[in-house]
Order: C-alpha cells, then sequence, then structure tokens
C-alpha cells in the first residue's frame, strides 16, 4: 500500500476519514501522483478527462489513471483565456490552465473521451501546448442500438491498448486487463455500496462525506481506493448521526466539471438530503460488474454500449433519459430534483429543459441553479434550497 | 458591354431559384405524400436518403435563412421562454421556436419529419438538438455516429467500417419507412451527380487563386455552396454549377472581383453573423479585402485536397465524406488546412471569426491565433460574435478593430515588416 497517501489508513472514525481525504479532492498539484512516481521509477501517470474512461486499460499498462476534474476552483484562470473563450466551462479552461502553469507536471498524458465539442477540441489545443505528452482522443460510441457498435468500440479499445503499451513501453495482456478489470469491479461494487448505503440512510452517510470518499479515487489506484472504501463502509455504520428534519431530493447535472464540495455542504445544511446524483458519475458509470474471463476488451465494449449509465453526453438509444429519472427518483424515494447544471455545459442544459418538463407531468418538485467550479458565494444557492425544502416539507402534495 | 457580362448574377440567381423551389417541395411534401428525412449539413448522406424518395430538411439552413432575414432573435427569444438557456447553441434555439410557431418561417411552412437522421459529424450538439426533436414530434431517430479524424493525417479504416454498417442499417431503415428497397443502382446515379457538382464547384473555388480573385470565398462562397449541402445528387444542382463556373470564367475574363480594387486577401476561418451578414462584409469590403477562401464554405464536406464521391463505391464513400466535414477534423489537420490556404491562396492574413454558438467551430480557435501570429508570423484578427443570436453583435467594437487590423496591415506593407522578424 502507497505510504505517502496512508494518512486515510490512520483514520479512527468517519469524520476522520473524510478529513484525511478532503486534500485528495482539491489539491490539483497531484501529491498523491508524485509519490505514486517516487515509488514506481518511470511510471506513466495519465491524466483522464470526465465523464468516463475506461481506465482498466490504463492500469493493465502499469500506467496510474487520474480522473482530473478541472482545476477544483484552486487556480485563477489566466494563461488559458489565450487559448480558449470566455464563454466556455470552467473545466475546459482550468484543466488548460493546470497544465499551462506547470501545475500538472506529474501528468504525462490526457486522454479525453468524445463527450461533447469542448472536450474534444481540447485535445486538439492539449496537443499543441504539450506535444511530448500522451494525448488520446477516444471515441465512444454514440449509436447503441447498432449491431456494429460493440465491435467498432472493441477496435477503439485496441487502439487505446496499443498505444498505451507504446507508450508506458508495456503492452497490457490479456490478464492483466482481467485482472485490472477485477480491482475495477470492486471498486465499482464498493462505490455502490457506499451510495446505496446513503438512500437508505442519508443522515448516516452525508452527500458530501460520501462524495470526498469516492473522490480520493480520481487520484489514488484502485486497489488503494477500495482498501480505503472498505474502511470508509466500516466507519460510516458505526457513525452516531443526528436525525434531522430533511427533503431527499436527486442531484443532476453535475457529471462533468463539479461544484466546489462547499455547495454540497450548503444543500446539505439546507436540509437537503442527496440520495442520489451524478457527481464524478464516471467512476460508476458501468452499472454491473464487467466479464472478467474471455476477451478483456469485449468485455468492456459490451459494459459501456449495455449497461451503462444515462448522461447527456451519452445517446440512450432505446432507452429514456426521461423514465429513467423517473425511475431513480422512485428508487430513491426522492421527494424533489435539483439540476445543478455547469455555467456553459451545453449537455446538461440541454438536458434539463427535457427533463423539467417530464417532472412537471409527474408532480415532482424541482430546483434548477448553475454553478462553476471558482464558485465562492453560496448564499443564493442556500436561500433557493431552504426554500426549495420549506416548499416542498410544508405544500408539497408528495412530501 | 452587355454582351460582354452575360453571365454575372447567374450564380446568385439561379440559386434563389432553386431553393425556392426546393422549400416549395417540402411545403407541398405533406399533400403529395412524400416522406421526409431531417439532417444536417455537415457530412450529410442526403444522396442515400434521396435514393428512397425522401425530401429533405436541413434544420441549420433553417436557421441561417432565419437570421438572414433577421427572424432568428424572436425564434431564440421564444426557445429561451420555453427554459433554454442563453449559453446554448442559437442555431437549435432558432430551431426550437420556429417548431413552436408552427414551423413556419420566411421560407414557408415546414413539414414534419417522418425521420431524423442525425449525421452526428463534427459537432455534439447535433446530438442533443434531434433528441429533443424527437421528443417534439415524436419521429424516429437514427443515430448516425461519425468518429472524429483523431489521428491526424492517418485515417481508421475501423471508423470508415462502423459508419459503412451504420449506413447499411440506415438503408433498411429508409426501405421499411418507405416501403422502397434500397437501389444501390439508383444511387450510383445521384452520386455521379455529386461528382460532377464537385469538380465544377472546386473549380470555383480554386479561381480564387487568381489575381484579383473573381470570387470572395466567404461572402459569396455561402451563397454559392447551398446547393452542393442541400441538392446535392440532384441533376438541377450540375447544372447550377455549371452556370456558375460560366459566371466566374467570365469574371476571370474581364478581371471582375467582388471588390472594386482588390488590396488585401484573406483566408477567413469560422461562420458568417448570419443576422448581420451584409453590414460584417461591408466592413471588410470598404478596405478592399477579398476573402481567397475559407473553411466555414467546407462545413458540409471538403472537396479542394481531392476528395470526390465515387459511384463505384456508394456507401464507403459516402462514409469517407460523413467522416471528412471540416468540424469533424481534429485540430492539427483544421491548421495545416488554414496554412494550406494561405500558401496555396497567397494571403496576407488570417481572420478568425469566433461565435459563441458554435463550440464546435470556436474552442481553440484562441488557440490557432496564437499558433499563426507567434509560431507563422502570419497577421491574424480575432472578431467574436454569433452565427445566429443577433444579440451577441456589436458592430462599433468590430469596426474598430477591423480598421485597426487592416490599418496597420497597410502600415506594415508601407514600412516593411516589423523589424527582427523575416
Amino acid at each position: 500500500m502507497a505510504k505517502p497517501n496512508g494518512s486515510w489508513q490512520k483514520a479512527a472514525s468517519w469524520e476522520e476519514l473524510v478529513t484525511a481525504c478532503r486534500p485528495l479532492v482539491t489539491d490539483v498539484s497531484f501529491p498523491t501522483v508524485e509519490a505514486w512516481k517516487e515509488m514506481h521509477p518511470g511510471g506513466k501517470a495519465i491524466a483522464c478527462f470526465p465523464v468516463y474512461t475506461p481506465q482498466e486499460v490504463l492500469a493493465a499498462a502499469g500506467a496510474l489513471p487520474v480522473t482530473v476534474y478541472g482545476a477544483r476552483g484552486q487556480v485563477e484562470i489566466d494563461h488559458a483565456d489565450s487559448r480558449i473563450q470566455s464563454f466556455v466551462c470552467s473545466i475546459a479552461r482550468s484543466t488548460l490552465e493546470l497544465g499551462l502553469v506547470g501545475r500538472a507536471r506529474s501528468l504525462d498524458g490526457l486522454i479525453v473521451p468524445s463527450i461533447c465539442d469542448v472536450a474534444r477540441n481540447l485535445s486538439g489545443v492539449w496537443q499543441r501546448n504539450f506535444p511530448g505528452q500522451f494525448v488520446f482522443y477516444l471515441h465512444l460510441p454514440q449509436n447503441p442500438e447498432s449491431a456494429a457498435a460493440i465491435a467498432y468500440y472493441r477496435s477503439e479499445l485496441g487502439r487505446l491498448r496499443r498505444e498505451v503499451g507504446e507508450w508506458v513501453g508495456r503492452a497490457p495482456t490479456d490478464e492483466a486487463l482481467r485482472e485490472a478489470i477485477r480491482t475495477y469491479n470492486r471498486n465499482r461494487e464498493l462505490l455502490d455500496s457506499l451510495h446505496q448505503r446513503r438512500v437508505e440512510a442519508p443522515e448516516q452517510w452525508p452527500a458530501a462525506g460520501v462524495y470526498v470518499l469516492a473522490a480520493a479515487g480520481n487520484v489514488l489506484p484502485r486497489a488503494e481506493h477500495n482498501a480505503l472504501l472498505e474502511k470508509a463502509l466500516e466507519l460510516g455504520a458505526a457513525r452516531r448521526a443526528p436525525q434531522r428534519d430533511t427533503v431527499r431530493v436527486l442531484l443532476r447535472g453535475a457529471f462533468c466539471e463539479q461544484p466546489p464540495l462547499e455547495l454540497l455542504e450548503v444543500l446539505e445544511e439546507a436540509g437537503c438530503a442527496v440520495v442520489n446524483d451524478d457527481l464524478q458519475v464516471g467512476s460508476r458509470f458501468l452499472l454491473g460488474p464487467v466479464r472478467a474471463d474471455g476477451d478483456p476488451l469485449a468485455a468492456l465494449a459490451e459494459a459501456y454500449l449495455r449497461e451503462s449509465v444515462l448522461t447527456p453526453v451519452n445517446h440512450p438509444g432505446k432507452r429514456s433519459r426521461s423514465v429513467d429519472l423517473l425511475e431513480r427518483v422512485q428508487a430513491a424515494a426522492a421527494q424533489g430534483v435539483i439540476f445543478a447544471s455547469p455555467k456553459f455545459c451545453e449537455p446538461a442544459l440541454y438536458d434539463s429543459v427535457l427533463l423539467k418538463q417530464v417532472l412537471e407531468r409527474a408532480g415532482t418538485p424541482y430546483l434548477e441553479f448553475e454553478y462553476e467550479e471558482k464558485m465562492t458565494v453560496f448564499e443564493t444557492v442556500r436561500m433557493q434550497a431552504e426554500t426549495f425544502v420549506e416548499s416542498i416539507l410544508f405544500f408539497s402534495e408528495k412530501s | 458591354m452587355a454582351e460582354a457580362y452575360r453571365f454575372q448574377g447567374v450564380g446568385r440567381d439561379l440559386q434563389k431559384d432553386l431553393l425556392g423551389q426546393w422549400y416549395q417541395r417540402l411545403e407541398n411534401a405533406p399533400r403529395t405524400g412524400t416522406p421526409v428525412a431531417y439532417l444536417f449539413i455537415s457530412g450529410n448522406i442526403g444522396e442515400l436518403l434521396r435514393s428512397f424518395g425522401f425530401e429533405l430538411v436541413f434544420p441549420e439552413v433553417n436557421a441561417l435563412q432565419c437570421g438572414v432575414k433577421k427572424v432568428a432573435g424572436d425564434f431564440i427569444l421564444k426557445a429561451e421562454d420555453l427554459g433554454y438557456s442563453s449559453d446554448v447553441c442559437g442555431y437549435v434555439k432558432n430551431d426550437i421556436g420556429l417548431a413552436a410557431s408552427g414551423n413556419r418561417g420566411p421560407f414557408g411552412t415546414l413539414p414534419k419529419p417522418d425521420l431524423l437522421v442525425c449525421t452526428y459529424s463534427g459537432c455534439n450538439t447535433y446530438i442533443k438538438w434531434f433528441e429533443a426533436l424527437a421528443e417534439l414530434y415524436g419521429a424516429r431517430l437514427f443515430m448516425l455516429d461519425v468518429p472524429y479524424r483523431r489521428t491526424g493525417e492517418q485515417e481508421l479504416q475501423q471508423d470508415r467500417d462502423y459508419v459503412v454498417a451504420q449506413l447499411e442499417q440506415l438503408a433498411e431503415v429508409c426501405a421499411e419507412l418507405t416501403g422502397r428497397p434500397y437501389n444501390p443502382d439508383h444511387l450510383s446515379e445521384l452520386l455521379e451527380n455529386s461528382r460532377q457538382a464537385e469538380e465544377l464547384w472546386v473549380n470555383i473555388l480554386h479561381s480564387a487563386r487568381h489575381r484579383p480573385s473573381p470570387f470572395d470565398a466567404y461572402f459569396e462562397a455561402v451563397f454559392f455552396m447551398a446547393p452542393i449541402y442541400v441538392l446535392r445528387g440532384m441533376p438541377e444542382c450540375v447544372e447550377y454549377y455549371r452556370a456558375a463556373a460560366q459566371e466566374i470564367e467570365e469574371r476571370i475574363t474581364h478581371r471582375l472581383g467582388p471588390v472594386s480594387e482588390e488590396r488585401f486577401r484573406i483566408v477567413l476561418e469560422g461562420p458568417p453573423p448570419w443576422p448581420h451578414f451584409r453590414t460584417f462584409w461591408e466592413l471588410f469590403k470598404r478596405w478592399g479585402v477579398c476573402c481567397v477562401a475559407s473553411t466555414y464554405s467546407k462545413v458540409g464536406g471538403i472537396w479542394d485536397f481531392g476528395f470526390r464521391h465515387d459511384p463505384s463505391r456508394p456507401l464507403e464513400s459516402l462514409a469517407e465524406y460523413a467522416m471528412n466535414c471540416y468540424t469533424n477534423w481534429g485540430w492539427q489537420l483544421r491548421r495545416r488546412m488554414m496554412e494550406r490556404y494561405v500558401k496555396d491562396y497567397q494571403a496576407d492574413a488570417l481572420v478568425i471569426h469566433s461565435v459563441k454558438s458554435c463550440r464546435s467551430f470556436s474552442v481553440g480557435q484562441a488557440d490557432v491565433r496564437e499558433y499563426f501570429t507567434k509560431e507563422c508570423d502570419l497577421p491574424t484578427l480575432f472578431v467574436e460574435s454569433d452565427l445566429a443570436d443577433p444579440r451577441y453583435f456589436a458592430e462599433a467594437q468590430i469596426r474598430n478593430r477591423i480598421d485597426a487590423f487592416f490599418e496597420a496591415l497597410e502600415h506594415r506593407r508601407v514600412a516593411g515588416p516589423h523589424p527582427g522578424r523575416a
């Protein structure tokens, strides 16, 4: 187990564990990545832009996959403004800023999945500005109904496997891929448990804490994160949680750029028990375990196309985002929905229009606001959330 | 003299006639029982749909027509009233506003779609756009997944095979909807028409290599290119480009051009501000600026580096076309294209018109400016507005930037290049 990251191992309570992991969320100098590289001389760390990258392929090549959610509000966007215009979401600009100011020195490459036009073009800008880096634009199929999609995506994963293998000097074998799939399956299972427990007892498993513990996996090797989550499940169960009047809400829109942690805390303080969300959804993108026998790339391809979560950036095919949302609301016994969209995020902003109509027809209350990763004032959101909670507690037919 | 100028104005007039007839056919479609498919311009596979007898609607073209006719602002506001953010694409909002207004625009009334074909080529917003239309109309949506050209010059066989496989599936869907079987021979006939029109269009584009250029490859090209994007495959499209080529030939013979005296030759990157198109053009014309090559005129497809639809390989050729429209190219290819244009067309400068609506076009254009100014020492002007939303066009500010730029360029021409630079 990696020692330099080990402060979480000493935690004796849920609160201590969350406190120990909190710096891992916001420290965009990536100290744990630096530490990993010290322990793995010559090892490569590869940044993965959200929403989803099949990190098993990178891990099987011996690289450290690092999910980078922008600068987490920790860096002033300055140099990136000369490369990407101001009407673009913060995460694209702040990620580029990290590179331009040398904060991402420990990262040797960037993988950008085909989630939106901004991310796509960022990959080209990154390539020009960091010519020595490994830059890979991954095409995630958008036609899940096509019989050719699985074979196509398998070949795209094959391209990733080949190129990452050449870059790190170690081609991932099938067995290494299966091993990585098993590790990631365990990670998904633990994350699911953590989130499921929150559904059952949100006071016991507060959203901001769950978020921090899940976020630690963005920068830690998966095996270590698995150990951390096992501990989290133990400590969380032993926690004595205060009972309070809250409203169970489902949060949507934060699948890519992340809100500041304070925003989640403000929502909870305002009385929202977040019981379902799409925060950092990439690590929970595949809904079931990936087959760990047979052809590992085919298994990853099938899982992506047949058993993945619906977000605004993957076309649902015959599935329906509206039905999915209503089912999630029901499964989580949510009393309301919060659409929290990052400023300028087109996919989120388009979807929220259609989904709000669905909720109106279903009589489910919702609240909508925009955020930016660098947001520092939360009073308006607090007031909106408090009003939302009160309106549900005192006036909603469904409360 | 009248004898000498037999063909001037033909390109514009005939284009208006052809587009008018097309919109008339669309308006009549519900009455004539003609099936209607909606699709996008970029990398469009219109010939395949036409081979099944579909009439085609291109929502982007409707949006730009609304922009030019100055009604886009109202449609956009209507969409915003329905909940769309001020920060999302103006074309999408125009279309939603139009649909919510009975689909009646300056071009007549548009029919509802029997099939939505999201030719997702070069723009992710297309997906969100047609997902919304599928909800709105309750129409069947076919998602044609076209991978991005992401590996530089190297084209991936896997991408081509994937698109071809989907085109085969689309043909099955079309056959099911129209009751007509897929007829590859008919498709090849249409593609032969496409090939001929493309040959003529490329000659027109290349004519801008003349000095003075007979043709503005941006402000005029946007009119001249309409038939090749919306009517490609039809015989009248070939006829159109024969007539337009005659107009250009005549201009070359008589040294006629879009500006009375060509003082600056530019390459232009980015879509036009449709609601202020004339004003924008005039800001350049007054400096004697002729655009000799543009990227926007390749937004639907790129032919000037050799591609032609190939009737002997119908689906493969449609797939190659779909993958190679301008915004489906990675930045490496886009930069190289601009560099080639600057060299081949002997341009004095690059002008970038960056539009908020279209992130696909815009994100990274500022980096392109960095590249051309710092690494190529090419004067580069960067102006911002929008392609659909009239609220974003700040005329005084744009005029100031354009004036200052060409003033400096003129000074540089008189005084010589900046000391210390080549």
